[in-house]
């Protein structure tokens, strides 16, 4: 009785945002599976629909559709979306979200829908896990590295700082020297735009900092790493202008930009690029050298109408064979499949040694993101919490304490 | 076969004994089916969301866990304890009155200059009406390249050697920036409600005044506010119900911040029911919106009969 209500009032109120209905599944009949993901790109469309398409082939029953939801409101869409009784049977989810969604209770176990388990590696799936059990499939392990405009740096006379010198504090000033050059953007940390802060911990982590303690009760940002790595960050934006300030819009990618710090996946973007490039590893920081990782999951959902149906086609999209074909947008998890050679065919715009030290390196020793339950309400609480600190005059300490106050009380939940 | 010959044929076949389907009661199911259609879909988008609405709000609902559970007063409780609310509040009320007065009082001066006979007065009626036609999602978003730091209008003011703010981004301006988006939007509708009503003013009451010798402001004090006094409590109430319901404006320009100075309250329960997954707290937010607008058009409704011409 509740589901109908809720499934009516809930259609009622969204029918324009969501799609509510749908067939009951006959049984035995043909199915067909909808799989949300975050992705429109057409090289990546085109790529499921080939996998779709070979899977139909031995299930002629089974057709999968891809619904590609934006980004910015990808979590909240699903969450609708099952709130309407009309849950996706395959989901892709982001990291931030992943602690919501194993812990929830919302998947199905997948340890008996993935081959070959053990292939693995243990600092992508520790995201994924409950109780032991692989509960989504991390099928993007994305290290962020910092691409770099070579022909904006070359105009402004800059050499991009290399082995040892490739550090926090050379590549601010060479980012800074080439925007008071050529009047681009100095460094963009894409997806940042002073709101999404999880990026941030691309920088911060090179200063050892964290956002909260690793059992996740403890508030982080008032710690002296965090402080360091705020003050570092903080003159690099209003004092040497090095980062655009707040509110300024630049895509590295249509050649805004000097630098910018964005996983891997998106060298796809370089492919008709105008301008030379190439992809080094986050700089050292003080405390020395450093990854980080974005993850993306896919699980099935245990309110779907085929969940059966869904774990055998995830079997079948996460094979070893299929993993190696998204191996070209979407670094795997399978160890076997992390050397320089294979993902080198897959990824041709990326040098063997571009691979070797940003993605194989990267993944080996790299952190998730941060990662939380609660996570949508404790990165509101952060996001107000930081703003003060987007400001010439801002007072570092103070603001970081602020956000501490603001989170801990969600943190303890 | 007409209504009055289908009347005369059932008078006719029961002669002598009145018949159930008097001419009154075939009136009302007329009205009756007439109405169903409007009625249905009230019932199914109106009431049965806001019954179910109430409903909810007296539970902990999270869709993830697929967890319903009766809590009674908890979410009411949680609600007045809650800390970010006085400032939701706040946010609000300044958005709110923000915009009922800009709006008002630049629609009502909009409509008394083009309510003159001069010419290229039609010109401008078509230019302050046409953002009302735009979809509301690309004027917001189109403002929001506008007002951003390297925007459009800071690159229009720095042509006068004035460095403009990061409107969308500083808190003093942000609330600004936003209400004053909406009021661009929305004003030629309010224009257009009060160009009607001015013209809708006998002309001889003019006359009369002038005759009497009244100036320009005791006309407009004493003639015309008090003859569009019906049309200033209509767009009154339209646009203080609509500033309550604002959140594609806050959701693309701004999403709440800085900190929380444009997080109003329709953000903040979407933000507790859709992004934070507390299905269960969002409703009882929805409770207090609408316990706050019913409030506000009880009050204007009750005070038309002061201020409100024809009412008194």
């Amino acid at each position: 009785m509740r589901r109908t209500l809720a499934a009516i009032s809930v259609c009622a109120l969204l029918g324009s945002l969501t799609a509510c209905g749908g067939d009951e599944p006959e049984a035995g009949g043909p199915v067909t599976l909808r799989m949300t993901t975050w992705s429109a790109n057409p090289a990546h469309v085109e790529l499921f629909n080939s996998i779709a398409a070979e899977y139909s082939k031995t299930k002629p029953d089974v057709s999968v559709t891809f619904e590609a939801l934006p980004l910015e409101n990808y979590t909240t869409t699903v969450t609708t979306q099952i709130a309407g009784g009309n849950a996706p049977d395959i989901a892709w989810i982001l990291e931030g979200a992943a602690p919501d969604f194993v812990a929830s209770g919302a998947l199905t176990p997948l340890d008996d829908s993935i081959e070959n388990t053990a292939d693995l590696a243990p600092a992508a799936t520790a995201l994924w896990k409950k109780d032991g059990k692989l509960m989504g499939y991390p099928f993007s392990t994305s290290p962020f590295g910092v691409f770099v405009n070579n022909d904006l740096l070359k105009q402004a006379g800059q050499t991009l700082p290399a082995g040892a010198d490739w550090t926090w504090a050379n590549a601010v000033a060479a980012a800074s020297a080439t925007a008071a050059k050529t009047g681009k953007q100095g460094l963009v940390i894409r997806d940042f735009d002073y709101k999404e802060w999880s990026n941030l911990a691309t920088v911060f982590r090179g200063w050892g900092a964290d956002a909260w303690t690793a059992d996740g009760k403890t508030c982080g940002f008032d710690q002296q790493p965090m402080v360091d790595a705020m003050t570092f960050l903080h003159k690099a934006i209003f004092t040497d202008k090095a980062l655009p300030a707040p509110g300024v819009a630049a895509d590295f990618f249509a050649g805004e930009s000097a630098m910018t710090i964005a996983q891997i996946s998106r060298a796809s973007l370089l492919k008709e690029a105008k301008f030379g490039w190439t992809l080094v590893p986050l700089p050292a920081g003080p405390s020395g050298e450093y990854s980080v990782i974005g993850q993306g999951g896919l699980g099935v959902m245990k309110k779907g109408k085929n969940a059966a149906a869904a774990a055998e086609f995830v079997k079948f999209f996460t094979s070893p064979d299929n993993s190696t074909k998204l191996a070209q947008f979407f670094p795997p998890p399978r160890q076997s499949q992390l050397n320089a050679d294979t993902l080198a065919k897959a990824n041709p715009l990326l040098k063997p040694e571009q691979l070797q030290d940003v993605v194989i390196d990267g993944i080996a020793t790299g952190v998730v993101k941060p990662s939380h339950t609660g996570s949508a309400e404790i990165s509101q609480a952060v996001r107000s919490a930081l703003d003060p600190m987007w400001k010439p005059d801002a007072d570092i300490p103070g603001v970081l304490r602020g956000v501490c106050t603001a989170i801990q009380p969600l943190l303890a939940k | 076969m007409t209504l009055l010959q289908d009347r005369a044929a059932t008078a006719r076949s029961a002669p002598g004994r009145p018949s159930y389907w008097t001419m009154r009661r075939r009136d009302h199911l007329t009205g009756y089916l007439f109405i169903t259609p409007a009625l249905v879909g009230a019932v199914a988008f109106v009431f049965l969301p806001l019954v179910l609405v109430v409903w909810y709000s007296l539970h902990e609902w999270n869709v993830l866990a697929d967890t319903f559970d009766f809590v009674g007063s908890e979410n009411y409780r949680k609600l007045a304890e809650d800390p970010n609310v006085p400032g939701v509040l706040r946010a609000t009320a300044l958005f709110s009155i923000g915009l009922v007065v800009l709006n008002l009082g630049l629609a009502l001066v909009l409509a008394v200059l083009l309510n003159q006979k001069l010419r290229g007065t039609t010109f401008f009626r078509v230019l302050f009406f046409s953002p009302v036609v735009v979809s509301l999602l690309a004027w917001t978003i189109v403002w929001g390249f506008l007002l951003q730091d390297n925007g459009g209008v800071n690159g229009l003011l720095s042509l006068f050697g004035i460095d403009g703010p990061n409107w969308l981004r500083s808190g003093g301006t942000a609330m600004v920036s936003v209400v004053v988006v909406q009021v661009f939007k929305n004003v030629g509708l309010n224009m257009v409600l009060f160009l009607a009503a001015l013209q809708g003013v006998p002309q001889e009451l003019y006359e009369a005044a002038r005759t009497d010798g009244a100036g320009r402001w005791t006309v407009f004090r004493r003639i015309t506010l008090p003859l569009i006094s019906p049309t200033i409590l209509l767009t009154s109430i339209i646009t203080v119900v609509g500033s309550l319901q604002v959140f594609a404006q806050i959701s693309v320009l701004t999403q709440g911040g800085p900190g929380t100075s444009t997080t109003v309250l329709v953000y903040y329960l979407y933000q507790q029911a859709f992004q934070f997954h507390a299905f269960g707290y969002g409703s009882t937010l929805s409770v207090l919106l609408f316990l706050i607008v019913l409030a506000l058009t009880v009050l204007q409704w009750q005070m038309r009969k002061r201020w409100v011409f024809h009412e008194s």
